[in-house]
């Protein structure tokens, strides 16, 4: 075979630059990274909310709804319930407003009970028994995941109904019951035994019936009280026992003008209840400002809403009868409430205190090895577990911020311990990423989208019933405020930097399977990285 | 009460180069893997090369608008080294190479041999630098542009000589520092006042598709090649592309600059048909010359610590402002 004549003055035959090798003029690599996004870096139950809002945008709700229930068997509770602190943490917050992650989560849990979604389990049976006790979010959660990872569990709850400070705390008007009931009900449904009416008293028998471990999250619901000179008759309630009551339909006759003292969520909740019940006035009174006071701007803008009144900055002196006096307080240099020796009388027919409750945990002081502090409290190590072996205690009775969040976030972390105890182990904590700051965002390329505001219900309504308040997301505005999120950290496969390589060196491997540098060929530029809009990919020495 | 809004964004709006949200059609040709990488890897450019970037943009556009019947003729200058040094070429087109001033008019010729010989289908694209178009060419661009040639001419502005070592063109701004034009004496820089603004005298040979991109706006810039393949007769695009060689600016800063010359408005992003402009791209965030000029060494006598030049900056900014008010970049109440 002869070769084709050359044109004049050419004596090599073409060939593709892709011989040269551009990858040895590089100094530094780009290297794709996960980074922990605020969110989940936030959420106190351990969500994997970015994970789950992933499959959220691209319409998958029932896939983003078994994602979430990795974590959380209660998203339609959560959802409506959870104080959102991840969404206080969120990015997009700097860039125009946090994405509302509560309300997409709850119509993933809305989503899953119109459905009729079972939670996925795999584990094979341990041949272990657990004991739960206390049916509240944290044992209900314990007892979930505890189920999921194969074990036995059996949940034991003093009261009549399950639920805990879900039921008894937080009114209808926040929580519907029967969203509360469909989502315990899920999870009675995947073998958990529920033993109501039964107080757990003595620890040491329930170990002796032949549980291998313990689980107790009993609460708080013992009301702290407050020295009031009371000089005739008065009425005066507690909060959670009132807030109790009016779940069970016991609630007591309150008369015209009620006051509610404290400035907590949970005194918002009873002024608010206390409204519904009909009650022309609904006083709160706290002896701090506005900003001071415990409760969320929100509970509070919504009680004045609906017709709350609040006197800020005054302690309750003495109560005669109707007649209750109020001192005016000030707020000094260090943020201290002063009493100023200046009173009013306020007239009242009740009296509710809402100033906390504390735990009732006497049926653990005679175990030995467990620290039960004065208010009841009771310290547990970092399994959860406390100084009795084999015993786990989680919720409000231990040492936390005591939120339903916070209380399904013991249940699961108590879990995952007494699996690995159960199992002859410990739990080895999986590294976590470095934070995805906003500076390492690149903002261009998200556009600027306000979030969709859930519709409340008229306010007539909302004095005069237990209708829910909030409404939830229509699937579209569910779907739109999904793909609110900016995926900080973790790549979303947007093809930025597939697509702004001088140098064609990014693969691209296909949907779910992101990119892959050819560093053969990439000089380093760090093109990709600078415009990578979630900050997922790093530039790494050649040579450190 | 009830919530009717549409879901009318994606994840990341439609900036980014694709998005496993966005339907395929809306999605750019970059993120596309069977794109045609018309410049493939091993080329020489620098790191963080704009050109290379815009080139591949612009001809794998224009490889999609004609099915891949193209040829592309290119001038001399930093893009025709760097993608073929003897006997290598990075080039996956039909691609031709002349002298540096006369792309245009082989342009030309390769017209009339493809209608001679019968292949009406092929279309034919010209390419250069600014020096190549603004300068050397320039005398045979304007004569396809008079004679309305069916040719789409391509000048990838990065605004002085770079493979030479940074002389400055005819589209080099003023005040910015050469290799020519040093930054001492009582005018240090470039001179001002005076350039070439190749699309506005484009437009009045009144040809019929006259457009500018940015290498910092992919969705934007295809959709001009696309548009300019889709018509007859002579076309032109002007591309503004970074070279962090020549303007002393970070490989990473590339898009960012490109971004910045847009949203300062130093570099109007328009479109215009047979001399009249029909379309121009509003700023989106709109940012102060500053922060364009401020990351370059090519302006770094503008910012001398405790020197810095009010007055010249200012002047910068006038022209920006210029910018903005003539071709309306920042539509009322954005500004």
């Amino acid at each position: 075979m002869t070769e084709a004549p050359k044109p004049f003055a050419i004596t090599l035959d073409p060939g593709s630059s892709k011989a040269n090798h551009t990858g040895s003029w590089r100094s530094e690599r780009p290297v794709y990274v996960d980074r922990l996004p605020p969110c989940n870096a936030q959420c106190p139950a351990g969500e994997n909310i970015q994970g789950w809002l992933y499959h959220a945008e691209g319409g998958d709700y029932a896939a983003a709804w078994q994602v979430l229930m990795q974590d959380n068997p209660l998203p339609a509770v959560m959802g409506r319930v959870c104080y959102h602190s991840c969404e206080g943490a969120c990015n997009r917050g700097t860039l125009d407003e946090a994405v509302s992650i509560h309300a997409v989560e709850r119509f993933l849990g809305d989503y899953a009970l119109d459905h009729g979604l079972r939670p996925q389990v795999a584990a094979p049976p341990s041949g272990r028994r657990v004991l739960v006790v206390g049916a509240g979010p944290s044992g209900l959660s314990a007892a979930y995941h505890l189920t999921r990872l194969g074990h036995a569990v059996t949940i034991r709850e003093a009261g009549p109904m399950a639920g805990g400070m879900m039921r008894l705390g937080i009114p209808r008007y926040r929580l519907p019951r029967d969203v509360l009931d469909a989502e315990i009900a899920r999870i009675l449904g995947m073998g958990v035994t529920l033993e109501l009416n039964t107080r757990v008293a003595d620890i040491e028998a329930a170990f002796a019936e032949g549980f291998d471990a313990i689980f107790t999250a009993v609460g708080a619901h013992l009301a702290k009280r407050t020295e009031i000179p009371a000089h005739a008759a008065a009425r005066i309630l507690d909060a959670a026992g009132f807030l109790a009551q009016v779940e069970t339909g016991e609630a007591p006759q309150l008369g015209r003008r009620v006051i509610v003292y404290g400035g907590g969520n949970t005194a918002m909740d009873v002024a608010r209840t206390v409204k519904r019940l009909g009650a022309e006035d609904a006083m709160v009174v706290y002896r701090r400002s506005r900003a001071q006071m415990p409760a969320h701007a929100f509970e509070a803008d919504e009680a004045e809403d609906e017709g709350v009144m609040m006197h800020w900055l005054r302690t309750i002196t003495a109560v005669d009868g109707a007649a209750v006096t109020v001192e005016r307080m000030v707020i000094d240099a260090s943020g201290r409430p002063q009493p100023t020796g200046e009173f009013e009388v306020l007239e009242a027919d009740t009296l509710i205190l809402a100033l906390g409750q504390d735990a009732d945990t006497g049926f653990l002081a005679r175990v030995p090895g467990v620290e039960v502090a004065s208010d009841g409290v009771v310290g547990v190590d970092a399994r959860m577990m406390t100084g009795r072996p084999g015993l786990f205690a989680g919720g409000d009775m231990v040492p936390a911020e005591r939120t339903v969040t916070v209380a399904v976030g013991h249940g699961k972390k108590a879990a995952r311990h007494i699996d690995a105890w159960l199992r002859g182990g410990a739990l080895a904590a999986p590294e976590k990423h470095a934070p995805a700051t906003f500076e390492r965002l690149n903002t261009w390329y998200y556009d600027d989208v306000p979030r969709s505001l859930q519709a409340e219900l008229a306010l007539v309504r909302r004095q005069t019933g237990f209708d829910e308040v909030v409404q939830g997301l229509t699937e579209a505005t569910a779907l739109y405020e999904a793909r609110r999120c900016l995926s900080c950290g973790n790549c979303f496969e947007c093809d930025n930097c597939f697509g702004v390589c001088p140098d064609n060196a990014v693969i691209k491997l296909g949907p779910g399977n992101r990119f892959r540098i050819d560093y053969d060929y990439c000089k380093g530029c760090g093109l990709c990285a600078a415009e990578c809009p979630c900050g997922a990919i790093e530039m790494v020495p050649e040579i450190a | 009460m009830t919530e009717t809004q549409k879901v009318r964004f994606y994840q990341t709006g439609t900036h980014t180069v694709g998005n496993r949200l966005m339907e395929p059609a809306s999605r750019t040709v970059q993120a596309s893997p069977e794109r045609s990488n018309a410049i493939t890897s091993g080329h020489r450019a620098c790191q963080g090369c704009g050109e290379a970037l815009g080139a591949r943009y612009a001809l794998d556009a224009a490889m999609r608008a004609t099915g891949g019947r193209m040829v592309a003729v290119n001038a001399t200058g930093c893009l025709e080294v760097f993608t073929t040094p003897y006997p290598e070429t990075s080039w996956q087109v039909a691609w031709l190479h002349s002298l540096f001033g006369n792309a245009p008019a082989v342009a030309t010729g390769v017209v009339a041999a493809l209608r001679v010989t019968g292949q009406h289908d092929v279309r034919v694209v010209a390419q250069g630098g600014d020096g190549g178009t603004t300068d050397i060419g320039f005398g045979c661009l304007s004569g396809l542009f008079e004679r309305n040639d069916d040719v789409l001419y391509i000048c990838y502005d990065n605004e002085a000589y770079m493979n030479t070592g940074v002389q400055r063109s005819s589209a080099t701004p003023a005040f910015a520092r050469t290799a020519t034009t040093p930054a001492t004496g009582p005018h240090p820089g470039n001179v001002a006042g005076t350039g070439k603004n190749l699309p506005r005298i484009a437009m009045a040979h009144e040809i019929p598709y006259v457009g500018t991109a940015s290498v910092a706006d992919l969705h934007d810039l295809e959709a001009k090649v696309t548009r300019a393949m889709a018509i007859g007769g002579a076309r032109y695009i002007h591309i503004h592309v970074p070279c962090p060689l020549g303007w002393g600016a970070a490989a990473h800063d590339t898009i960012r600059l490109a971004r910045l010359a847009v949203e300062s408005g130093l570099f109007p992003l328009i479109e215009a048909e047979h001399g009249e402009v029909t379309a121009v791209k509003p700023i989106r965030r709109r940012v102060p010359v500053e922060d364009y000029l401020r990351p370059q060494k090519r302006f770094a006598h503008l910012f001398r610590p405790g020197h810095e030049d009010r007055a010249t900056l200012a002047a910068i900014q006038a022209t920006a402002d210029a910018n903005i008010r003539r071709y309306g970049l920042c539509p009322e109440g954005q500004e």
